[in-house]
């Protein structure tokens, strides 16, 4: 293999990545927050890319537009599955949450399938994510390079919400002891409803970028797009947002590079992804960027 | 009063018989389709063909109404068994309309021939399908046929010397089709300067393209599904490559241009039909029906559904009862049968059609040659 191909297979990683990165801060938001593992991410960042689609292709709605209407309304939809589904279970042991997550995840795809239809449709771009550019031989698909962007100002944004606003105080109030937040008069209810919104308007911004990357919109599209960002989280410190990121850039890299290295291996690939996840799982549970924590007394 | 109760009774009851024979009146047949999940494409197109061809040839065989039975497979092989045993056993069908992908059928065969109901894929192309296998047919050409005469087009039309390929290696289909391929041209002169694989749902396939742009193919050969053809090629272009990409019949769904966009421009692909100029008389009749009726060209696969139909129904009014060993004889029988892509006669279960080559062009499927082998 030459310099000149690795490198373009880098780049190749670094980009599948940055989508995992992007979509792991989700997960990684209202874990953090939480303790839930919100396991309808994966369907979110589907509805994301779809609200998009019929904004722009059915409403006529210019590009940007049409997508920000898309992550508004993934917002919302994340505000309800909160309000429907889990706020019902939030003094039931974790396992309920948990298999409600799954549960929704499946009411969500198969919502999808029946009606949109399971065929694929194609997603309109703008010549901005269509380019492709040239770097020292390795050529960059252009969503390559906006979603490191994007990522980094999503991220800037949700470090002065979470440290510089009250309601980011109420955030991490809310993380570290949810009934004595009560007691202090905070809306605990509130705050969780907007981690929501945030989580899932993370996700649209995700699925929307994605189908630039990958043009072709279905209603399982999320699914595994979301348990590998949830490995990627895993991987990088569940709860950590730099973390998130630098899992999304380890798995990325690693499943590109795994086809890349043994093509006679590419049918392991995501068998490889998550021998990752059990790996660390084993072996440092906490993750890269996390910290192990003492249990509450 | 008791008399106009006992006639109330007597009515009811007449009613009620009236009703059951209502329902021994029917031919039920059965369809095995794939109406969501991975290809869901196919099986809709198919459907859409059986009940377009079923609109045509009229609503009755044998003095009995045919009532098609659909069970979605969901794309998938326990699920297509499920729904094999399910029109057989509980909806007693007489014949079935089989899923259509190879990987399906492969695992329905071994149900139909046991249970002995005959079933017909429209668009199964792997030769293994009707192998040693009774009670199963296609209603199309076979993928060693179509290896072969992709590979010749390949060498004699496109002048290539060098050959890529990125086969699918989670369907039987493409595994088959993709190593035919490989045979075939390297019979014919041709060099395999790569052979890479991915799997179904992948979406990247960027690490496969980039080894293949190293080796610098001439043709990139995708014996693929729509979905990750489209993909592919997509990827490819944006990969920076330059050479000629050539499909498969599985590349012949609207998708590949809705999603591939630019991207699948001069793409060339096998195909069954050519729609745009039909050689029967019902074909023309197809056709010009179901522009008719959606404003657009009809793809391969709707006319292949309504083919696997035609041939059930001709095979049933031969048979001359609803006896499903016998309707599975008088298929096999099926002799210079016009249906909608051509004239049909099969033998072991399987059919020769010639095979068309078309071209993307414009966003529109462009008949290019037809190869006779």
């Amino acid at each position: 293999m030459t310099w000149v191909t690795f490198f373009q297979q880098l780049m190749n990683g670094v980009s599948l990545g940055s989508l995992y990165a992007l979509l792991a801060i989700g997960y990684t938001l209202v874990y953090g927050i939480l303790g839930l593992i919100n396991f309808a991410h994966g369907d979110v960042f589907m509805l994301g890319a779809y609200f998009a689609f019929f904004m722009i292709a059915i409403f006529m709605l210019p590009w940007w537009l049409g997508v920000i209407v898309g992550i508004v309304l993934c917002a919302i939809v994340g505000m309800t599955i909160e309000r429907v589904a889990y706020r019902p279970l939030r003094d039931a042991p974790r396992i309920s949450a948990l298999i409600t997550a799954v549960g929704v995840s499946f009411f969500i795809e198969n919502l999808g399938l029946v009606t949109v239809g399971a065929r694929p449709k194609g997603f309109p771009r703008p010549d901005l994510m269509k380019n492709v550019y040239i770097l020292a031989g390795a050529r960059i698909h252009g969503v390559t390079l906006w979603v490191p962007i994007i990522s980094l100002a999503i991220l800037a944004v949700l470090l002065f919400i979470v440290y510089r606003t009250k309601m980011g105080m109420a955030m991490r109030a809310v993380a570290k002891d949810m009934e004595a937040t009560r007691l202090m008069g905070v809306n605990v209810d509130r705050v969780i409803l907007l981690t929501f919104a945030l989580g899932s308007a993370l996700a649209g911004a995700g699925g929307v970028m994605w189908a630039c990357k990958y043009p072709q919109i279905n209603p399982l599209m999320g699914v595994f797009p979301g348990w590998k960002a949830f490995t990627a989280a895993v991987v990088g410190g569940i709860g950590n947002v730099v973390g998130a990121m630098i899992g999304g850039f380890i798995i990325g890299v690693a499943e590109i590079m795994i086809a890349a290295f043994f093509p006679s291996l590419t049918g392991y690939r995501d068998a490889f992804v998550f021998g990752i996840l059990i790996f660390f799982l084993l072996i440092k549970p906490s993750g890269i960027m996390g910290e192990t924590l003492k249990e509450k007394v | 009063m008791k008399k106009v109760l006992g006639l109330i009774l007597v009515l009811a009851l007449l009613s009620l018989s009236f009703g059951v024979a209502l329902a021994q009146d029917t031919v039920k047949i059965g369809a095995n389709l794939e109406m969501t999940g991975a290809v869901a494409a196919y099986g809709q197109m198919v459907w859409e063909g059986v009940n377009l061809a079923k609109e045509i040839s009229g609503d009755q065989v044998l003095g009995k109404n045919i009532e098609l039975v659909l069970v979605d497979n969901k794309s998938d092989r326990v699920e297509s068994a499920n729904a094999a045993n399910r029109l057989i056993d509980y909806e007693k069908v007489v014949a079935m309309i089989g899923p259509a992908i190879s990987g399906s059928m492969l695992a329905i065969g071994p149900i139909c021939d046991e249970k002995q109901v005959p079933v017909i894929s429209a668009s199964a192309t792997n030769p293994l399908v009707t192998q040693d296998r009774k009670f199963v047919f296609r209603a199309c050409f076979r993928d060693d046929d179509q290896a072969a005469a992709a590979a010749q087009f390949a060498i004699e039309e496109l002048a290539a010397q060098t050959a890529a390929v990125l086969s699918d290696i989670a369907q039987d289909y493409c595994v088959a089709l993709g190593n035919f391929f490989k045979e075939a041209f390297e019979e014919r002169g041709g060099q395999i300067v790569s052979d890479q694989y991915c799997k179904t749902g992948d979406q990247d396939f960027s690490a496969q393209l980039t080894t293949i742009i190293n080796s610098n193919p001439d043709v990139l050969y995708l014996p693929n599904y729509y979905t990750e053809a489209a993909l592919i090629c997509s990827q490819a272009r944006d990969l920076g490559f330059e050479g000629m990409i050539l499909g498969a019949d599985g590349a012949d769904a609207p998708e590949l241009v809705s999603i591939g966009e630019e991207a699948v421009e001069g793409v060339y692909f096998t195909a069954h039909a050519d729609t745009a100029h039909a050689i029967t008389e019902i074909g023309e009749q197809f056709f010009s029906l179901y522009r008719e009726k959606h404003g657009r060209e009809p793809s391969a696969f709707e006319a292949l559904g309504a083919d696997a139909y035609l041939i059930i129904i001709d095979a049933i009014k031969r048979a001359g009862e609803l006896d499903p060993v016998k309707i599975r004889d008088a298929m096999e029988d099926t002799e210079n049968l016009e249906v909608v892509t051509g004239i049909v006669t099969i033998e072991n279960g399987d059919n020769k059609k010639p095979i068309v080559v078309k071209q993307v062009q414009g966003g529109e499927f462009v008949f290019v040659t037809t190869i006779e082998y």
